[in-house]
């Protein structure tokens, strides 16, 4: 019993959560596009992309904390802090590019907030956009493990199912 | 805008000396030979994913704009590479100036999260086309399956 409608109850508990992360607007079309990708020569391209991207943002969020830091007060016009703002927005560029790519779209809306602060070398604005861009990425990333994680038991149920069908039909222990 | 008439030493146009045009046969996708640069991992992955599936199997990868120059030292040609701008050692502009200063004569469309006067620039450089990040693969159709042709030339944006 559990085996049949397991495999279709986490793949309606996929869904949910897709659809309630469209909702909210931290996914955008580009998330299908890459499940798109996905075929049986690549069955696990987009958890192996998204933690790609996991690895790689969570350096970039690292060095833009650093970066900051490195900064003194709002509107430093002095060359090192202009230095610094310039790699904060090529690393914002960076974040923007991934982030968009897996259509991780408030993420991404909290990069342009976060590289218009640092183009006008606000550095309270852009302590506030990295504030809001650690909350945006950790709850995409706990909710896209708890995306993985259904389906990787979806996968499981789904795989025992033969069997146990065929087990069933025959000995019709089902009542 | 294509450039009409005498030569061009730019990228982007085709156009011979006289004014006749270069004409490429179309190939077919799986003949294709596409190079993605990009210094992010992911994208490298996602971009060279959506040519294989729609077809085309002859995908390179190269991290920086210096190791695609280098590939292109080394005799290689490709239909068509995908540029992004922002990369280590060697930006897209400067490694898209550097292909055309050698006579490479592939198309060349710049993939770019950056706007306004950076990718004026960026276009100014000799692409024959830039598209946002993350692009679709209609927006590059026009170089993977029309002909180059007297009708349809590949487009070049003058700054």
């Amino acid at each position: 019993m559990l085996v049949g409608f397991g495999a279709e109850r986490l793949g309606a508990d996929m869904n949910r959560l897709l659809a309630l992360l469209f909702h909210q607007g931290v996914l955008d079309e580009q998330f299908l596009q890459l499940q798109q990708l996905e075929d049986e020569t690549s069955p696990n391209f987009v958890s192996e992309v998204v933690s790609i991207f996991f690895h790689e943002s969570e350096k970039l969020l690292t060095s833009l904390r650093s970066l900051l830091m490195m900064v003194e007060g709002d509107h430093d016009q002095d060359h090192e802090g202009g230095l610094e703002y310039g790699k904060i927005g090529v690393h914002l560029n960076q974040f923007m590019g991934s982030s968009s790519s897996i259509g991780a779209k408030r993420v991404r809306n909290v990069c342009l907030a976060f590289r218009a602060a640092s183009d006008h070398h606000n550095r309270h604005g852009c302590l506030r956009a990295l504030e809001q861009l650690e909350h945006e990425y950790c709850y995409l990333k706990n909710k896209l493990h708890e995306f993985f994680q259904l389906e990787q038991q979806k996968v499981l149920a789904a795989g025992v199912r033969y069997p146990m069908n065929h087990y069933n039909n025959n000995i019709n222990i089902n009542s | 805008m294509a450039q009409q008439g005498g030569s061009s030493s730019s990228g982007g146009s085709r156009i011979l000396s006289g004014g006749s045009i270069n004409v490429s046969p179309m190939k077919p996708l799986a003949s294709l030979k596409v190079l993605v640069v990009d210094d992010e991992p992911m994208i490298r992955t996602i971009h060279k994913a959506q040519l294989v599936r729609a077809g085309i199997n002859d995908v390179e990868v190269a991290a920086n704009g210096k190791d695609a120059v280098d590939l292109h030292v080394n005799g290689a040609t490709f239909d068509l590479i995908l540029m992004d701008l922002h990369m280590p050692i060697m930006d897209g502009c400067q490694a898209t100036k550097k292909l055309r200063a050698m006579g490479v004569k592939s198309s060349i469309v710049g993939v770019t999260s950056s706007g306004g006067a950076e990718k004026t620039a960026f276009l100014a450089s000799g692409l024959d086309d830039c598209v946002s990040k993350p692009f679709v693969l209609q927006q590059i159709a026009h170089y993977l399956k029309v002909p180059r042709s007297p009708t349809n030339p590949p487009k070049y944006h003058n700054p």
